[in-house]
């Protein structure tokens, strides 16, 4: 049973699976019904003509990026020379040179972006969750209205809150600290992920809260031990996209992080790019891969919830 | 549904509510507010006690070091007659309606290559989508500004065959188009939309209009068109708020100066220099509120028209 309540995210029956390999069979079958040789044969052409359409553009979106990996591992006049992608030596020195480029080494900034990426999946991951309970699963006055303010505030622009959220912080003295970057999100700031989560548990069966509470759970207990681990799917997906945006986030550390013991990775790559001439493009490529490497890994293993969570929340 | 989606019915549902439901009410109103806790004070701290603040400081003048100083519409006023934000708003314009229409156009064309069953579809759509996941990134904003150099990879390549590209982002009259690139190279997330939405479109319409003996083109426009309509919508509502709020990319590339001569100064890398480089914060909370209207008035626009060109299938 449980297996079953996890393949099917959304109320919705249309929803459930948007985005599964399983999905692409349809057509297949239409060419089944289609029968004569003729036809399978153009069908086949036209397939080969989309193909080709679809290496060419996906060669195209993916060069700038391989060239840029390639570029990294070249001395740092072939980076203006050479727009191919043969490698002739391979020139770790850009490496090691970027590492240590400024104040701190590189893995000093990681450190603190994944710092403030593992306090903002924490704060997501719980404030988010509870929030998206109470609006889906429980009767309160003013919910609507709650509701609708929640639905509202993903679409407000941050700029209208920035200055004050900047006054405020700073005069609790939290300049230069992470806190700034991860109090928000402790606070279900961003409500993208409550609306995800509430999507969710609309779609988990009613039937399991009812028998819970007749076994005598409160509401702490059906959320705990109900639908906490039926969301998981939900959970998976808040984590990597919080993962990705607050690892990029470069805004809110270029005006909270000013000290360069605090920078986070976006900052201290925007100090790089400033401290260096033009002569040092290949450990700034370098260390450009090395920042993108963990968003590259996570959208390698997680790209499923990714999928699933632009495709579900995304429909009608 | 999505959030708009959301929105729209939560007006739709308006009436008395049933004896049942009034009874249901109130129920569990305090173990909601509980669980509600963390959201509750964040959008009082965090959002709307911020957001009256910064209105109230937009008729002020305000450095951060001495107490605000009330000086009614003067911020406005200033607005009017400052050239280089009336330009900022003409760089942000250009961006959002050049960008958005171009990388949703991209996106439904790739979707629609892509929906027909083709042989390594989770393949493809990895290679679109992997850019929408890096083209917020520092990383790439940094490879874009090598691209579109001088002697950057777009002009390597154009001297592969004898032709001498311009300085693509120290051209005034080129460094927004790269900047728009960018824009429409991320254009992954909403194809992934597009992608999920053909998928409900009911393969007995296409079956029926093919009896009839309808065209591929004309099948686009009476079938595939009006019923992927409302993700369309959903798509152009998120895309014209979020590239209105653009700002990592212009602010790398141009060096964080919005240049050369203004060409890339984006209406928030202005307020972002006002409020954060010359401590304005008066003054940058009025260009706020006003980008909160641009917004808000562009979002109304696009919900009327909508009545329009939208179909709803139920």
């Amino acid at each position: 049973m449980t297996t079953k309540l996890e393949t099917l995210p959304a109320p919705d029956k249309n929803n459930a699976g948007a985005g599964t390999p399983t999905n692409h069979r349809r057509p297949v079958k239409r060419r089944e019904s289609r029968g004569t040789l003729a036809f399978s044969r153009s069908a086949r052409t036209k397939a080969l003509i989309k193909h080709a359409i679809l290496i060419l553009a996906g060669g195209l979106m993916i060069y700038p990026l391989l060239w840029m990996v390639v570029s990294s591992l070249r001395p740092n006049d072939l980076i203006f020379k050479d727009p191919g992608l043969w490698l002739s030596t391979l020139e770790m020195g850009n490496y090691t040179d970027g590492w240590s480029a400024l104040t701190h080494p590189f893995g000093h900034y990681m450190l603190n972006s994944a710092i403030v990426v593992i306090g903002s999946i924490l704060g997501n991951l719980i404030s988010c969750s509870m929030a998206a309970y109470a609006f889906a699963r429980l009767q309160f006055s003013g919910k609507k209205l709650f509701f609708g303010i929640m639905l509202l505030t993903i679409m407000l622009p941050f700029h209208v809150v920035i200055v004050p959220q900047y006054i405020l912080f700073s005069q609790i003295g939290w300049v230069n600290t992470f806190w700034p970057l991860i109090v928000p999100k402790l606070l279900a700031t961003d409500a993208f992920f409550v609306f995800l989560m509430v999507q969710f548990i609309r779609g988990i069966p009613k039937e399991l809260d009812e028998a819970a509470r007749i076994d005598g759970a409160g509401h702490p207990r059906i959320f705990l031990r109900v639908i906490l681990p039926l969301m998981v799917p939900a959970l998976a997906t808040t984590t990597i996209f919080t993962f990705i945006w607050t690892w990029n986030d470069f805004f809110g550390a270029l005006i909270y992080l000013t000290d360069p013991d605090m920078f986070t990775v976006p900052v201290a790559l925007r100090a790089f790019v400033d401290a260096q001439s033009a002569t040092s493009w290949g450990s700034l490529f370098a260390m450009s891969i090395v920042s993108l490497l963990p968003v590259f890994l996570v959208f390698l293993f997680g790209q499923r919830f990714l999928i699933k969570g632009i495709a579900t929340t995304g429909i009608k | 549904m999505s959030a708009i989606g959301e929105l729209t019915t939560l007006k739709r549902r308006k009436g008395p509510l049933s004896a049942a439901e009034k009874k249901a009410n109130g129920r569990d109103n305090k173990a909601a507010y509980i669980f509600l806790l963390p959201w509750l004070v964040g959008l009082v701290a965090i959002t709307i006690g911020p957001m009256l603040m910064s209105l109230y400081l937009s008729f002020t003048d305000y450095n951060l070091l001495q107490p605000p100083e009330w000086t009614g519409l003067d911020n406005f006023v200033r607005m009017f007659s400052d050239a280089r934000l009336h330009n900022s708003l003409g760089v942000t314009f250009t961006y959002v309606f050049v960008g958005v229409p171009l990388q949703l156009g991209v996106a439904l064309l790739i979707a629609l290559v892509l929906d027909k069953g083709l042989r390594g579809l989770p393949f493809y759509r990895s290679v679109f989508y992997l850019p929408s996941l890096l083209g917020g990134s520092v990383a790439v904003a940094i490879l874009w500004k090598q691209i579109f150099g001088t002697t950057g990879l777009v002009n390597q390549a154009l001297a592969l065959v004898g032709i001498e590209g311009p300085g693509w982002i120290s051209d005034p009259s080129t460094a927004l188009g790269s900047i728009v690139l960018l824009h429409v190279w991320t254009f992954g997330a909403p194809m992934i939309i597009f992608l999920a939405g053909l998928r409900q479109i009911p393969v007995m319409y296409y079956e029926a209009a093919k009896v009839d003996g309808a065209s591929t083109l004309q099948q686009f426009w009476r079938i595939t068109l009006p019923m992927l309509s409302p993700i369309i919508f959903f798509n152009l509502v998120l895309q014209i708020i979020g590239s209105f709020q653009s700002f990592t990319q212009a602010f790398i590339v141009s060096g964080g100066n919005g240049g050369p001569s203004d060409s890339t100064m984006f209406f928030t890398l202005y307020l972002y220099q006002k409020g954060f480089g010359q401590f304005d914060m008066g003054y940058a909370s009025a260009m706020a509120w006003f980008l909160l209207v641009i917004i808000g008035v562009f979002t109304a626009i696009n919900f009327i028209a909508a009545k329009y060109w939208v179909f709803y299938d139920d």
